[in-house]
């Protein structure tokens, strides 16, 4: 076992099985929480990592609230509003999370590895390298031993399994752990437990964004296929088509 | 082409979004229900609805997934903390009832006649009996069964003589919460014992075989010279009736929050198939008449879902209605829900028939318009309450 603070960040997106369409102007997305494996032998402490302000936003709460039901000891809500929380990104994120795991004197940081509506797997390799601390990506095991951690990591080979020292970061992969369910005696713990709301300010976090968005378009619609009688008149078709 | 300001927003179809609203069965809920409700949607959705048709054909009573249940304190909902229970709610207990039988309704019956058992013993029996019996069937380490019949025999204070038929987990559980009559003739007469399993002069008759609730077996419990210390008595000597009475309240509001999952699931079956099912080229969504009757089914499984979650708001609350309420619960959304159920069936066409589908096991499991006291019964109740000059 290992004793000192675990931070874990949480992000709510977009179920995967919604059906979505893009729309312009929304201020009010409705997300659907997606939840990250927590291992389970650690004293935990909550990140939610972002939040559009709105008077009595429940979303981001209930996320929090979900999530302490599940285990954590206590919530942190980092509140973004207005034009950053537009500009919001892997970078941004990252400082925030290297702020509180410095002020928090966080032993371990859990991230999951890439949320599924930015794809972005950035997120724990930044606040690593932001904190110089190692890190474990794609961890589908990991174990304590002393004060160093084992990871194993699925990487396109296979497996690597690699050993490093606290404090680290660790990105989980889909076969790290099955979520827990949430307990009856929990939820209602979790009522009582802290959620603590601050601002980026209060942390000396500069979230000015480096990316411009230029424009965001759907992909062309796929075309209908042309049917050929014979190989020759494949060829000249492709030919008409510059292809060949 | 499609503009769209610096960060990408998504927004749900909005028909979509009101139709999942709608069937989340959330509307109305505090957050911690929200909470509750979660729980118990995704517990059914991974532990139960995989195993639901194997349990039904093979007629398992599944131990092992009702005590993974009682460790999210399913096992003793509304049973107080300092033994075991979860301390909750009639109107949680209906939210997570609701939404456990979405994965299979016997098994989830059978869960609530057990936390009845508990919430009985928790509630009337000595602090022995609290200490002895209440965590053990919180955690499930014990199954409990309730046995309530015709009293019509004279029997021995303490020597059980009868027999009772179809009693839920008869054979397979340890405990036995037992009405009988130990005095004179009427309710008076009453008492309610803890009979448990192995008492020498307890047996059982053979299991029965049902159209449905088949994953929990059906067995007379049968009692013979069956000598029960009188420490396992709930309450006074002749209170029996009254803690029947009490219990039915809550048992009522229970069997309904049972089937109204199974109408919540079968809505949301025939939905999915009339999206899919194609006739005449073109999908069985776009057929008026099926489009009508989905929302007469929508319609009256949330009429249905408010008339539950009143009457056990009520009973929380002691209010003088609730017996009447719970009664009425009963009555309409179990008659209701099996309507429902029914009607999914039929716009499945020819495939609601095969087992295949899960939509003929919750037609199958419509034995809670019979328990509890039949539709009949409830219908007594009401129309006495409505003609009695007060």
């Amino acid at each position: 076992t290992m004793s000192g603070r675990v931070i874990v960040g949480v992000k709510r997106v977009i179920d995967y099985a919604v059906k979505v369409i893009l729309f312009c102007c929304c201020n009010r997305p409705i997300y659907v929480l997606i939840f990250y494996p927590v291992v389970t032998h650690l004293t935990l402490c909550l990140l939610a990592n972002v939040s559009q302000l709105t008077p009595g936003d429940c979303c981001t709460r209930e996320t929090i609230r979900t999530a302490l039901a599940m285990g954590a000891d206590r919530g942190i809500h980092v509140e973004v509003t207005g034009k950053d929380y537009e500009t919001l990104g892997p970078l941004q994120i990252s400082k925030i999370l290297a702020a509180l795991a410095k002020k928090e004197d966080a032993q371990l940081v859990i991230l999951g590895k890439q949320a599924i509506d930015d794809d972005c797997n950035q997120t724990g390799q930044m606040t690593a390298a932001l904190l110089d601390w190692p890190q474990g990506t794609f961890a589908s095991e990991v174990t304590l031993e002393g004060d160093k951690i084992k990871v194993v990591r699925e990487i396109d080979g296979g497996l690597e399994t690699i050993k490093i020292n606290t404090p680290a970061v660790v990105t989980a992969d889909l076969r790290l752990n099955t979520p827990r369910y949430a307990t009856l005696p929990n939820i209602m713990k979790a009522k009582k437990k802290k959620i603590a709301s601050m601002k980026p300010a209060d942390l000396g976090v500069d979230l000015t964004s480096r990316l411009e968005v230029l424009s965001v378009e759907e992909p062309p619609q796929r075309q209908a296929g042309v049917k050929v009688e014979t190989v020759a008149d494949l060829v000249a078709k492709l030919k008409e088509l510059g292809r060949i | 082409m499609i503009y769209a300001p610096a960060r990408v927003c998504y927004f749900i179809h909005s028909a979509l979004y009101v139709l999942c609203m709608l069937l989340t069965a959330a509307l109305g809920l505090t957050d911690e229900q929200k909470e509750f409700q979660k729980v118990a949607f995704d517990f059914a959705a991974n532990e139960m609805a995989p195993h639901m048709a194997e349990w039904d054909q093979k007629e398992i009573f599944p131990v092992e997934t009702m005590r993974k249940a009682a460790q999210l304190g399913f096992g003793g909902i509304y049973v107080q903390p300092d033994v075991g229970g979860s301390g909750l709610s009639r109107l949680d207990t209906s939210v997570i009832f609701e939404a456990l039988s979405t994965g299979c309704v016997s098994t989830t019956a059978y869960i609530s006649i057990h936390n009845m058992c508990a919430w009985m013993i928790d509630t009337f029996g000595s602090k022995e009996n609290r200490e002895k019996f209440c965590p053990d069937l919180c955690s499930m380490k014990t199954f409990a069964s309730y046995c309530l019949t015709e009293p019509g025999q004279f029997i021995f204070l303490s020597l059980l003589l009868d027999c009772m038929p179809f009693i839920s987990g008869g054979g397979d559980t340890d405990i036995y919460v037992v009405m009988c009559r130990t005095g004179g003739r009427g309710p008076k007469g009453i008492s309610c014992l803890v009979v448990e399993k192995g008492t020498p002069g307890l047996s059982f008759g053979k299991k029965e075989k049902k159209v449905g609730w088949n994953s929990q077996p059906t067995r007379a419990v049968i009692f013979e010279d069956c000598a029960v210390p009188v420490n396992n008595r709930l309450g006074e000597e002749g209170q029996g009736f009254n803690i029947a009475m009490k219990g039915l309240n809550g048992g009522r509001i229970n069997t309904a929050s049972c089937f109204l999952g199974a109408a919540h699931a079968s809505v949301q079956l025939a939905r999915d198939h009339l999206l899919v099912r194609k006739q005449f080229g073109e999908t069985l969504s776009n057929s008026q008449f099926l489009q009508f009757k989905l929302a007469e089914m929508a319609t009256r499984l949330v009429a249905s879902r408010l008339l539950v979650r009143e009457a056990a708001t009520a009973l929380q609350e002691n209010r003088p209605d609730a017996v009447s309420l719970c009664s009425m619960a009963k009555l309409f959304a179990t008659d209701e829900c099996f309507n429902i159920c029914n009607q999914a069936l039929q716009m499945h066409g020819g495939y609601g028939y095969l087992k295949d589908y899960a939509v003929q096991q919750f037609v199958r499991d419509r034995v809670h318009q019979i328990l509890e006291g039949t539709n009949e019964v409830m219908r007594m109740i009401i129309s006495r309450d409505l003609l009695t000059e007060s």
